[in-house]
């Protein structure tokens, strides 16, 4: 290991703000697009449901 | 052998074939993704010009390089739905946009954070940093443009027109750097020569580069199942398709 402690390793020799800057935006937003991407996916999920259960009632009506 | 494209890209088939290939591409991104950490802060040595902020690397140039990509891969899908006139070829255009944006957004933004340290400032209006800005305003025109329009086809086809014109400006964000001057290094690893960084801290960098790759592919594969579910609503396929198996 390169780092004399977790102090050390989080100061990124005096780096820290911005390599954990770059490092924490970058993955917050990849989680959100993930987030997101899941969100949309349910929700079309749901629409699809929505039309075979109607298309169901149709077909038992007639 | 013949591979049958145009089977492929029937979206009934091709969202059962990107529905297995997905969760592989993301489970590769995941373990890539820390080894390239591992390497990029546990095992890489400090750089003699730039300490420990030279780490910003890891995630700046493969946002940066995917930014380009995911363009050029829109504007490739683009010419096919235009001369083919497949219908997944615009879903997998819309598929890729919002991926590219952020990865767009990633470069500017690691890059403002890495240029303050070293250059002494967030932006300067030089050359390839401008032309990275207007790769990120291309991908939200795009976005805004194609879910402006309601009729699927006509936006798809609009959309095609920027993401082709549009792809001019990649060959200029690449080239940027020999172009013209600027405060921007040149590139650390090129095709024609050896590569200008110490082969582990290169090492660390190129496999967070294949991790963002397979994180890309996943996820655009994820996504177009669902514009295709939402687009295909009303046809028989989706209507037999069990959606939670």
């Amino acid at each position: 290991m390169r780092w004399e402690s977790w102090a050390d390793f989080w100061a990124m020799g005096g780096y820290g703000l911005y390599v954990w800057g770059s490092m924490g935006v970058t993955f917050l937003l990849m989680a959100l697009e993930v987030f997101l991407a899941r969100q949309a996916r349910l929700r079309a999920e749901r629409e699809v449901l929505q039309t075979q259960a109607l298309n169901q009632q149709d077909g038992e009506a007639a | 052998m013949t591979i049958r494209w145009f089977h492929y890209a029937a979206p009934q088939t091709f969202y059962g074939l990107a529905g297995r290939l997905w969760p592989w591409f993301a489970v590769l991104a995941t373990l890539l993704a820390v080894a390239g950490l591992w390497i990029g802060f546990a095992v890489a040595p400090t750089d003699a010009q730039q300490g420990e902020g030279y780490r910003i690397i890891f995630v700046h140039v493969p946002a940066s390089w995917m930014s380009m990509v995911i363009y050029l891969a829109m504007a490739f899908w683009s010419v096919l739905g235009l001369t083919f006139n497949t219908r997944l070829s615009g879903m997998m255009t819309r598929a890729l946009a919002p991926t590219g944006a952020i990865f767009a957004f990633l470069s500017l933004w690691t890059g403002a954070l890495w240029g303050k340290p070293m250059w002494g400032t967030w932006w300067v209006w030089d050359a390839r940093l401008t032309s990275e800005l207007i790769l990120f305003f291309l991908y939200l025109g795009y976005i805004a443009l194609t879910s402006a329009i309601d009729d699927p086809r006509r936006s798809d086809r609009a959309g095609a027109l920027i993401a082709i014109v549009g792809a001019v400006n990649v060959p200029i964000i690449y080239f940027s750097v020999k172009w013209w001057n600027t405060l921007h290094q040149g590139a650390s690893v090129s095709l024609t020569q050896a590569p200008s960084m110490a082969r582990i801290m290169l090492w660390g960098m190129l496999l967070m580069a294949v991790a963002f790759w397979m994180y890309s592919i996943a996820l655009v594969l994820y996504r177009v199942r669902t514009l295709i579910l939402v687009r295909e609503r009303h046809t028989e396929w989706v209507q037999q398709l069990e959606v939670r198996p």
